[in-house]
């Protein structure tokens, strides 16, 4: 990747970009961020298919933003996670240059989160085959067999909350989880309050969702309950009109029509 | 030694009294003969006062040791279980595990002159040491209080307060923030370190005890400072997040110090080799 | 109690977890699933895993569950009853395939929760747990213990240790303590006569790569170095290093109520999330990611070893590879004691 070292060098060097978030290589071959702030420290930079941490989460890290003026290396998830948080007023452009990586591993040096927006809509967002499967199996099971596995499912989930905080989605100074008046939600780990939990962050991230995994991958205990966000990904698409996370244009859960009949109530 | 060290001790509310907006004294009886009559603590310890369903609060025990059968705390409604507190009423069962921590050294300042100094809600915490001196009097030389609120009505104590007036062997001095005064205030107009400034007690064979909110003590240490008084001389006892109040559950780790365990009773000089981490 | 060294045969290995299960032990051994390998309650000798260098998350929660009841209480006409949790009836436990590093992680969660005041709920777990280890014949690249004063063999905080001694799959077992002696007394046919196998020939070589002694005395000055918000730039602040590490003990206490009754239970919790040592006011003394991950290694390395005289870290390695973002502790603390102060 060495286009993409000469590129950060350049930018980190010319002071366009005062920290340049990236991938670099770390323990057993794994991939890591990597924070370049002086030119010589892009020469960590690595890119390959290993590389699958959402780096999106950093751009919302106060330590990382007060640095000055951010730099990205973007995959398409990254990237679509860049414009929600865009949309969401949470960056622009004048705090982040993003260089796009696309699926051939091709840099694009984009001139604003624009041109970053336009660029994805040339990929749908599609929830692969195996977990299409699986949510499908999930549909065939009886209300009370659904229940009974997400209990099984979530009871050895000891609320690390590495999930959200992987997410980049998941940005807000206080959790739910953190306030406690009222306690929305239990603070021990036990199977019903564990599935409150992530019954609630599903919920919470409706629409914002872009399907990147980060959370699951994220999870020490392999506990996929990413595919609680994939049933909502399908339902926003089969109950509002085709809706797509990201590319649909509007904030899915804050689209309030007064001629809604809201006939699911009943 | 209770066997299950997370059991608290089941309280009656014996009394409630209002002190200031938003700020509440207990009265506390032990509902369990034997558990008042074993009970003893000394000044400067904590507790944990619990509503049962809701949670935990950390509180000093604000009565003096000297005084039998009954504990007291005083608490401002803050946050989830001060509000619950709150909302309970004379003949209310509630929680209560202690004593814990560190102590005043009392028995070191005896032959002194002391020089206590609070503010606010921080009173307290400083009630059950002034009041334990007060119960041994004659051990110590000039007691000198000065107390500081933002306004009249936030006092706390008020009755107290008229109490330590009326006494020989006490100089009180009372005092508000400017703006704070009533038309008949007759006590200081000003911040806590300016009247310990104006007051300029001797720091000679005394021991200061200070307690307030973080910006009063950040300007009240250099007062004393040029007034005389050595670290080692002053005291003061921390605020912090705790939980389990043993040790045990990490919050209120500072440094190599637990402030449950160590404390909450520091020096200045103690405390200046704290990471500045609480 | 001097150790006592047997021979177990392959097959008896087998004999001996059933005979335990037979006993009514919960026994507790490495399971995988998804991947990731765990301890789970187990009674089919077939569903344990052989081929794991360290499991995802420690044992402690057979000894400090992660939700465990302190006392119930029900509201009533006459106020509220409390009824503390009986803390005798805990079930006779057995944690089968953990590493030395783990046992080792036994002695240090008892001293936390010994000092002073004695939590008798966890001592009471610990009482009815007898600890089966094995010795690594293997490490990776996360491994560390022999930094930190362990190593692949250890006998320290072990019931009994069985060392696998070669090809032939015939274990070493060396009898620690009485209750391993309780364990081998109860089928005393498995244990047979060492025949004089040499253990260190059969573990895992493992440098030591950092000395724990100089950063202990090297942190006390380190306090304010810029090294901490470098190493912590990319920490999320979730709270996995300290759910899957054998000695973090900080938790919390919460009160759960349905209706008129409750309970109140002590759970785990971290130093690495931001509200950990927030207050009531709105003050909070670790604002910031790189005060709560000094916080984790002072605590560990420096503040334990002062007050509780034991250390904070058996060097098992399973914080770095539970990290989503590889915070890799044997890197940091290298980093740390290679940087001057």
């Amino acid at each position: 990747m060495d286009e993409l070292k000469n590129k950060v060098r350049e930018l980190l060097g010319s002071g366009t970009v005062k920290v340049f978030i990236g991938y670099t290589t770390g323990t057993a071959g794994t991939k890591r961020a990597l924070f370049a702030e002086k030119p010589e420290d892009a020469e960590g930079l690595v890119f390959d298919s290993s590389c699958i941490q959402n780096l999106a989460v950093y751009v919302t890290k106060q330590e990382v933003k007060e640095k000055g003026m951010m730099g990205i290396s973007a995959t398409l998830p990254v990237m679509r996670s860049l414009v929600q948080l865009a949309r969401e007023n949470q960056v622009s452009d004048s705090g982040i240059k993003v260089i796009g990586i696309t699926p051939e591993s091709r840099l694009i040096d984009f001139g604003n989160l624009s041109e970053v927006e336009k660029y994805i809509h040339q990929f749908q967002l599609e929830i692969d085959q195996k977990n299409r499967d699986m949510l499908e199996k999930l549909d065939k099971m009886t209300v009370s067999e659904r229940w009974q596995f997400w209990l099984k499912e979530l009871e050895p989930c000891f609320k690390c909350y590495a999930c959200r905080a992987a997410c980049p989605m998941c940005y807000c100074h206080r959790c739910t989880v953190e306030y406690n008046q009222p306690q929305w939600i239990p603070v021990p780990s036990h199977a019903s309050g564990n599935l409150q939990w992530h019954i609630m962050r599903a919920v919470h991230l409706v629409g914002r969702c872009i399907d990147c995994d980060a959370c699951a991958n994220a999870c020490p205990l392999a506990i996929p309950f990413n595919l609680l966000n994939k049933r909502m990904i399908e339902d926003a698409r089969k109950h509002f009109g085709g809706y797509q996370p990201v590319l649909s244009g509007d904030h899915l859960m804050s689209t309030f029509k007064p001629d809604d009949k809201e006939n699911f109530i009943r | 030694m209770r066997e299950n060290i997370y059991l608290p001790y089941q309280m009656k509310i014996e009394r409630v009294t209002y002190e200031a907006p938003g700020v509440k004294t207990f009265m506390l009886k032990f509902i369990n003969e034997e558990d008042r009559e074993k009970f003893e603590f000394k000044a400067g310890q904590f507790g944990e006062y619990s509503v049962y369903g809701v949670g935990e609060s950390t509180f000093c025990i604000a009565s003096s040791p000297t005084r039998k059968g009954y504990i007291e705390c005083t608490f401002r409604q803050t946050g989830r279980v001060t509000n619950a507190l709150s909302n309970c009423e004379e003949g209310s069962i509630i929680g209560f595990r202690g004593p814990y921590g560190n102590v005043f050294p009392i028995e070191e300042w005896k032959g002194k002159n002391l020089l206590f100094i609070a503010g606010g809600i921080a009173l307290p915490p400083m009630r059950c040491v002034i009041w334990n001196c007060l119960d041994l009097r004659e051990n110590f030389r000039d007691v000198t209080i000065i107390y500081g609120a933002r306004s009249v009505k936030d006092l706390v104590y008020k009755h107290e307060l008229k109490d330590w007036e009326l006494r020989k062997d006490v100089k009180l001095i009372t005092t508000v923030d400017p703006g704070g005064e009533s038309p008949d205030w007759r006590g200081e107009i000003g911040f806590v370190p300016t009247i310990v400034e104006k007051t300029a007690p001797s720091a000679k064979d005394t021991i200061a005890i200070v307690c307030g909110p973080p910006v009063m003590i950040k300007f009240t240490f250099p007062v004393l400072a040029k007034l005389g008084f050595s670290d080692d001389n002053i005291y003061t006892t921390l605020e912090n997040r705790m939980k389990c109040g043993f040790g045990k559950c990490g919050r209120c780790n500072v440094g190599k110090v637990y402030v449950c365990k160590d404390g909450p009773v520091f020096t200045l000089a103690q405390l200046k080799d704290l990471p500045d981490e609480y | 109690m001097n150790i006592e060294k047997r021979f177990i045969r392959k097959d008896s290995l087998k004999k001996l977890f059933d005979a335990l299960v037979a006993k009514n032990k919960v026994v507790y051994a490495p399971v995988t699933r998804n991947g990731k390998t765990s301890f789970r309650i187990v009674n089919d000798f077939s569903l344990i895993s052989g081929d794991y260098i360290q499991t995802t998350q420690s044992s402690k929660e057979v000894t400090f569950p992660r939700t465990e009841k302190i006392l119930d209480f029900e509201k009533n006409k006459d106020g509220i009853g409390v009824k503390p949790v009986d803390i005798q009836p805990v079930h006779e436990s057995v944690i089968w395939g953990i590493r030395p590093c783990d046992a080792v992680g036994k002695g240090e969660l008892g001293a936390i929760f010994n000092w002073d005041s004695k939590d008798e709920i966890f001592n009471a777990r610990v009482a009815k747990t007898t600890l089966i280890s094995f010795s690594c014949s293997r490490a990776d690249e996360y491994c560390f213990c022999t930094s930190v004063g362990g190593n692949p063999g250890n006998t320290e905080g072990s019931d009994i240790l069985l060392t696998l001694a070669g090809e032939g799959g015939d274990y070493l077992a060396e009898i620690i303590t009485e209750k391993g002696g309780a364990v081998m007394a109860a089928a005393p046919e498995l244990f047979e006569k060492d025949p004089g196998i040499e253990k260190d020939k059969y573990l895992a070589s493992l440098p030591a790569r950092f000395s724990h002694t100089e950063i202990r005395n090297k942190l006390d000055k380190f306090f304010e170095s810029e090294e901490w918000a470098r190493q912590s730039l990319r920490c999320i602040g979730c709270g996995a290093c300290a759910y899957v590490c054998p000695t973090c003990a900080c938790f919390d206490i919460q009160d759960e109520s349905h209706g008129k009754s409750g309970s109140r239970v002590r759970c785990w919790d971290s130093c690495g999330f931001s509200l950990f040592t927030l207050h009531t006011s709105g003050h909070n003394p670790r604002e910031v990611q790189s005060q709560r991950w000094r916080q984790r290694i002072m605590h560990k390395f420096s503040y334990m070893p002062e007050r509780l005289s034991v250390y904070g870290c058996t060097g098992c390695g399973r914080c770095s590879r539970g990290c989503p973002v590889d915070m890799n502790l044997l890197e940091h603390l290298i980093s740390i004691q290679e940087v001057t102060v």
